[in-house]
C-alpha cells in the first residue's frame, strides 16, 4: 500500500511540512544519476517559497509489471507540486539535465509571453545543461499544471501540478485537499506511437467492430460506416492496454490511498495531465460539487460524474460522512481502462472499483449531421441554447455555410441512419459548406454538414447514464463580469483532419505550413471565436496566455477557461479579450494531434503598436 | 419576449418532434439550465456588420496586422529564436515517415512443384508527398524465378483516401522490360484497399493491374481477408505469353492472426485463372491455365 506523499491537509490549517522535509532528506536525487537515471519515484512533493528549482532528467518508471523510460522532474512522476500564493513573487528555476532541449509551459498561468515556455514561439527553449529562470508574481489563484512543450516529452512524465492560493479568503470552504492528477504511462516510445498512428489506422484500439462484437449496430449501420471509411469506435487514438492510466503517478495496481476523516469537506483538484485521454471521473456513492473549472471559481454545481478533457482541470468538493473507502474512478472515454485511487478513512482499506462500462459508439451527430441524440431527453436543454448567438439578426446569405435553421430535414433524419439514402443523399465531405478561409485538400476527410453548439453535451457515452453529469452549460462563473463588452468582431476557425492519414490542422493547414502567418489580434480587442469541428474526434483546444469566456448561455456569468472541448461534428464559441500582448501558442491539447499540425500562433499586438 | 419566441421557434424547427415536445415540458428552473432566452442578450448583432465580415476571414482591425513578425525575437534575439522556430514548425506537421510492409510473404502448396511469392511495398515521406516502392515476384522451388519486378514511384495524396502514383517498373525476369507506371492507391468506400496501375513498356506494350483487398475482422486479432487481382493487356504480347484483354484473375482468401498489429501469420487459399489468349499460351506451353494454391505466410510491417 502506498499513501499519497502529497501534503494531505490544507497547509495553512494544519501546517504539515512533512512532504517538504521528506524531499530534503533524500540522500541521492534520482536526477543526478545520469542518462536513464535511476528509478523514478511516484507521487507529488510540494515546493513553495521565493525560489523553486525544477530539475528535468531521465529516469525509469514502472507500474503494474511494466517499466520504461521516463522524464522525471526532481526525480518524480508527476513532477513536484508548485504551490504559490497570489501576489507573492517567486523565481521558477528550470534546470535541463536531459541531453535534448526541454521546456516548461505553465498551463493556465497569466505571465509575460516570453516566459510561457513554448520553444520557437515564446523563447528559444532550454539547451541541455542550461537553466531558465522565470520570475512570476501570480495575478490569479486556483488549480493549474505545468508540462513540457518540447517534442513529445509530456507523454513520458514531464508534467506536474500548480496550486495558487488566493491572496484573500478562498471562497471555497474545505477541510482537506487532494490533487488528482490523471495521466498515462506506456513503455512504448512516443515517436513509435506517432509513427503507428500515421501508418496503421486504428492501431491501438482493441474495441473495433468485428463479425463477433456485440455492439448495438444494425447491418445497415455497419455498411454505412464502412461506406464512409470511418469507424464508430474511433474514440481514443491511443488507449489501454498500451496505456496504463495513472493518478498522481500510481497505476491501478499501485493501490494509491488518499485519506479522509468522515464529515470533512474534501477538495479534489482534478487535473487531466494526460497526453491523449479524456476521463470520466466519478466516486460511486458520493456526489461531487464542482467549484472550479480551469482554475476559475464557478458557482457550485452538484453532479455525480464529469468528463474531463485533456488539459482541463476541475475542483470538486466531496463530503463523505461515513467511514470507509470510496473509489475514485477515472475511466478513459473509450472505456478501455481506468485510473483509480481509494479515498479511504482507514489506512489499508481499498475501495471497490466499478467495472468498466460498455464502450460507447460515435453516431451521426458526431459527424455533424445535426440533431442531438435520437429522441433522447438529455435534460440539458441543448436545443434551446444550441446557438447562443442571435441568428435572427445575422445575414446568413453572406455567411456561406449551413446554419441550423436552414437544415431542419437534416437535423431530423440525422440520427435515423437506417432511413438515410446512402447511395445519393449524404455527402460526408461537402467542401462547399466551408468558408473560403479553409483550405480543402487531402487533409480534410469530413465536413460537418450541420454543426451544432453542443456545449450542453456531457461527453461521449455520458448522455444516457442514470445520474447527473456535468456539461459546459452548467458552468457559471462565481463572479459576475461587469466589464464585458460586445465582441468587436467575430472569427470562425475550423478544426480539420483526416483520420486515415492522421493529419490534423486548423482550417485545413498544418502548423508547418502557416507558422509564419499567425492569427493576429489587436491589443485589447474583444473577439468572438467560433470553433467548428469538422472531424469525428473531440478536440480539447487550448489558448495560451489568456482566459477566454465560454459562450454557454450564462450571459455575464460565462465561465473563464483555458481549454475547451469541441465535440465531434459540432461547434463551440468563446469570447476573448486580447489584453496579453505577444505571441502565444494555440493548439489541440491531444499531444499527437498537436504534433501532427493542429496548432497555430496567436499574435496579440502590443499597446500602441510597439514591440 | 421576441427573443424568447424566436429562440423557441428555432428549437422547435431544429429538434425532432419528440425532442421538441420534451423541451416544452421541461422545467427550466429545476434544471438550472441556460435557455436561449438568457443565452444571447449580451451581443448586439444588429451593430455587427456580418456582410463585410465574410465569415471566417473577418477583416482584422488595423492595429492587429502591425505587430512584430515574431514577438520573441525582440526579447531573445532573432538568431537565438530561429533554430527553435524552424524545429517547431517542422515537428508540427512535417514529420517524415519510413514504412515497410510485407503484405504477402508466402509459401504456396499446389499440384506440381510448390512455390513461393513475395509482395512488399513501403514508402518514405510526409503526408502528401512520398517516395513509394513496390516489389513482387513468384516462382516454384527448383526452378528459376517465374516473375519478379520492382517499382519506384512518386506518390502524391490527391484526395482524402487516395494517392496518385507515377514512376518506373523494372522487370527482373524474362525479356528485359522497363515500364512507365501511373496508378492510384488508397481506400475505397466500404474499406476496400485498392491499388490500380497502368504500365507502358519500353516495347510499347500497355498493360494494367487492379488489386483489391478487404479486411473482415472476426475478432480484434483474427482477420479474414478476401483479395482479388486482375491483370489486363491492351494487346497480345507473345514473348511474355500474354493475350489481349483479360490476362489473368486471382481470387484469394487469407485468414491471419495479428500476434501484434505488425506481425500476422496467415493461412489461405488462392485460385488463379489465365483467360483468353493467355490461356491459349499456357496450353501451348503445356501448363495449367487454372491453379489452386494453398498458402501459408506472414504479413508484417515496420
Ligand atoms: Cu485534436
Amino acid at each position: 500500500m502506498i499513501k499519497s506523499n502529497l501534503s494531505l491537509s490544507r497547509r495553512r490549517m494544519i501546517g504539515s511540512l512533512a512532504a517538504l522535509s521528506g524531499l530534503a532528506a533524500l540522500p541521492m536525487p534520482a536526477w543526478s544519476m545520469g542518462k536513464m537515471g535511476g528509478p523514478v519515484r511516484k507521487g507529488i512533493h510540494e515546493l513553495s517559497g521565493a525560489k523553486i528549482d525544477l530539475h528535468i532528467a531521465d529516469g525509469r518508471f514502472a507500474t503494474g509489471g511494466r517499466s520504461g523510460h521516463a522524464i522525471a522532474v526532481n526525480g518524480t512522476v508527476p513532477g513536484p507540486l508548485i504551490r504559490l500564493k497570489e501576489g507573492e513573487q517567486t523565481i521558477l528555476s528550470v534546470h535541463n539535465m536531459l541531453d535534448v532541449d526541454s521546456s516548461v509551459h505553465w498551463h493556465g498561468l497569466l505571465l509575460p509571453f516570453q516566459f510561457d515556455g513554448v520553444p520557437g514561439i515564446s523563447f528559444p527553449g532550454i539547451k541541455p545543461g542550461e537553466r531558465f529562470d522565470v520570475p512570476l508574481t501570480p495575478r490569479q489563484s486556483g488549480t493549474y499544471w505545468w508540462h513540457s512543450h518540447s517534442g513529445l516529452q509530456e507523454q513520458v512524465g514531464h508534467y506536474g501540478p500548480i496550486i495558487i492560493d488566493p491572496a484573500g479568503p478562498d471562497p471555497v470552504q474545505y477541510d482537506r485537499e487532494h490533487i488528482i492528477l490523471l495521466s498515462e504511462f506506456t513503455p512504448m516510445h512516443p515517436h513509435a506511437i506517432m509513427k503507428k498512428l500515421k501508418v496503421g489506422e486504428g492501431y491501438f484500439s482493441m474495441q473495433k467492430t468485428s463479425a463477433t462484437d456485440d455492439y448495438p449496430l444494425s447491418a445497415e449501420e455497419r455498411r454505412m460506416w464502412g461506406r464512409m471509411r470511418m469507424m464508430p469506435t474511433d474514440i481514443a487514438d491511443v488507449s489501454a492496454p498500451t496505456y496504463s492510466y495513472l493518478i498522481n503517478g500510481h497505476g491501478p495496481e499501485d493501490g494509491l490511498e488518499l485519506p479522509f476523516t468522515p464529515g470533512e469537506r474534501v477538495r479534489l483538484r482534478i487535473i487531466n495531465g494526460s497526453a491523449m485521454t479524456f476521463f470520466n471521473v466519478r466516486l460511486p456513492g458520493l456526489s461531487m460539487t464542482v467549484v472550479q473549472a480551469d482554475g476559475q471559481n464557478v458557482q457550485p454545481v452538484e453532479v455525480d460524474e464529469l468528463q474531463i478533457g485533456v488539459a482541463e482541470t476541475y475542483d470538486v468538493i466531496v463530503t463523505p460522512t461515513e467511514a470507509g473507502a470510496f473509489a475514485i474512478a477515472a475511466e478513459s472515454m473509450d472505456r478501455s481502462g481506468m485510473a483509480q485511487a481509494s479515498l479511504t478513512s482507514q489506512p489499508g482499506r481499498e475501495a471497490a472499483f466499478p467495472a468498466l462500462r460498455d464502450p460507447p459508439l460515435l453516431s451521426m451527430v458526431d459527424m455533424g449531421h445535426g440533431s442531438h441524440g435520437g429522441g433522447m431527453d438529455h435534460g440539458s436543454g441543448e436545443a434551446e441554447a444550441a446557438e447562443p448567438m442571435d441568428h435572427g439578426k445575422m445575414d446568413h446569405a453572406a455567411m456561406g455555410h449551413a446554419m441550423p435553421e436552414a437544415a431542419p430535414a437534416d437535423a431530423h433524419s440525422g440520427h435515423d441512419m437506417a432511413a438515410m439514402d446512402m447511395s445519393g443523399g449524404m455527402d460526408m465531405r461537402d467542401t462547399a459548406l466551408l468558408p473560403a478561409s479553409v483550405k480543402t485538400g487531402p487533409g480534410i476527410d469530413m465536413v460537418a454538414m450541420n454543426p451544432q453548439d453542443r456545449t450542453g453535451y456531457p461527453g461521449l457515452g455520458l448522455d444516457d447514464v442514470p445520474h447527473r453529469v456535468l456539461n459546459y452549460r452548467l458552468l457559471k462563473s462565481l463572479e459576475m463580469d461587469h466589464h464585458k463588452r460586445a465582441p468587436d468582431r467575430e472569427m470562425e476557425l475550423h478544426l480539420t483532419g483526416n483520420m486515415e492519414r492522421y493529419m490534423w490542422s486548423f482550417d485545413g493547414r498544418k502548423f508547418s505550413a502557416v507558422g509564419d502567418d499567425p492569427i493576429r489580434f489587436g491589443y485589447d480587442e474583444r473577439v468572438r471565436v467560433k470553433l467548428v469541428n469538422d472531424t469525428m474526434m473531440a478536440h480539447p483546444i487550448h489558448l495560451h496566455g489568456m482566459f477566454f469566456e465560454l459562450v454557454n448561455g450564462q450571459g455575464h456569468y460565462q465561465p473563464k477557461k483555458h481549454t475547451v472541448i469541441v465535440q465531434p461534428g459540432s461547434s463551440a464559441t468563446f469570447d476573448v479579450t486580447t489584453d496579453e500582448p505577444g505571441d502565444w501558442a494555440f493548439h489541440c491539447h491531444l499531444l499527437y494531434h498537436m504534433h501532427a499540425g493542429m496548432m497555430q500562433t496567436v499574435s496579440v499586438a502590443f499597446p500602441g503598436g510597439a514591440a | 419576449m421576441m427573443r424568447l419566441f424566436s429562440a423557441s421557434l428555432a428549437a422547435m424547427i431544429m429538434a425532432t418532434p419528440a425532442l421538441a415536445q420534451d423541451h416544452t415540458q421541461m422545467d427550466h428552473g429545476a434544471h438550472q439550465m441556460p435557455a436561449a432566452q438568457e443565452a444571447e442578450p449580451e451581443v448586439d448583432h444588429s451593430t455587427m456588420d456580418h456582410g463585410a465580415m465574410g465569415h471566417g476571414q473577418p477583416a482584422s482591425p488595423p492595429n492587429s496586422l502591425t505587430g512584430p513578425a515574431n514577438a520573441a525575437d525582440a526579447i531573445w534575439g532573432a538568431d537565438a529564436m530561429r533554430p527553435s522556430r524552424e524545429a517547431l514548425y517542422e515537428e508540427h506537421g512535417d514529420m517524415q515517415i519510413f514504412w515497410f510492409q510485407g503484405d504477402r510473404m508466402e509459401f504456396r502448396a499446389r499440384d506440381g512443384e510448390d512455390g513461393y511469392l513475395w509482395d512488399v511495398q513501403g514508402y518514405y515521406g510526409g503526408d502528401i508527398d512520398k517516395f513509394w516502392f513496390k516489389s513482387e515476384g513468384e516462382g516454384s522451388f527448383g526452378e528459376p524465378l517465374e516473375s519478379a519486378e520492382v517499382q519506384a514511384l512518386y506518390s502524391r495524396a490527391i484526395a482524402p483516401f487516395f494517392d496518385l502514383q507515377a514512376g518506373v517498373r523494372q522487370d527482373l525476369t524474362g525479356p528485359d522490360r522497363t515500364h512507365a507506371v501511373i496508378g492510384i492507391q488508397g481506400l475505397a468506400p466500404y474499406m476496400f484497399e485498392v491499388d490500380a496501375a497502368a504500365f507502358l513498356s519500353n516495347k510499347g506494350g500497355l498493360t494494367a493491374r487492379i488489386e483489391a483487398e478487404y479486411d473482415q475482422r472476426l475478432s480484434q486479432r483474427l482477420i479474414l481477408q478476401p483479395r482479388a487481382e486482375i491483370n489486363l493487356s491492351a494487346q497480345e504480347i507473345p514473348e511474355l505469353e500474354i493475350g489481349s484483354g483479360v490476362d489473368n484473375i486471382e481470387l484469394g482468401l487469407r485468414l491471419r492472426y495479428e500476434i501484434a498489429r505488425e506481425f500476422a501469420p496467415y493461412v489461405g487459399i488462392e485460385q488463379e485463372w489465365k483467360l483468353g489468349g493467355s490461356r491459349d499460351f499456357a496450353r501451348l506451353a503445356g501448363e495449367d491455365s487454372s491453379v489452386t494454391n494453398y498458402v501459408v505466410g506472414v504479413r508484417f510491417w515496420f
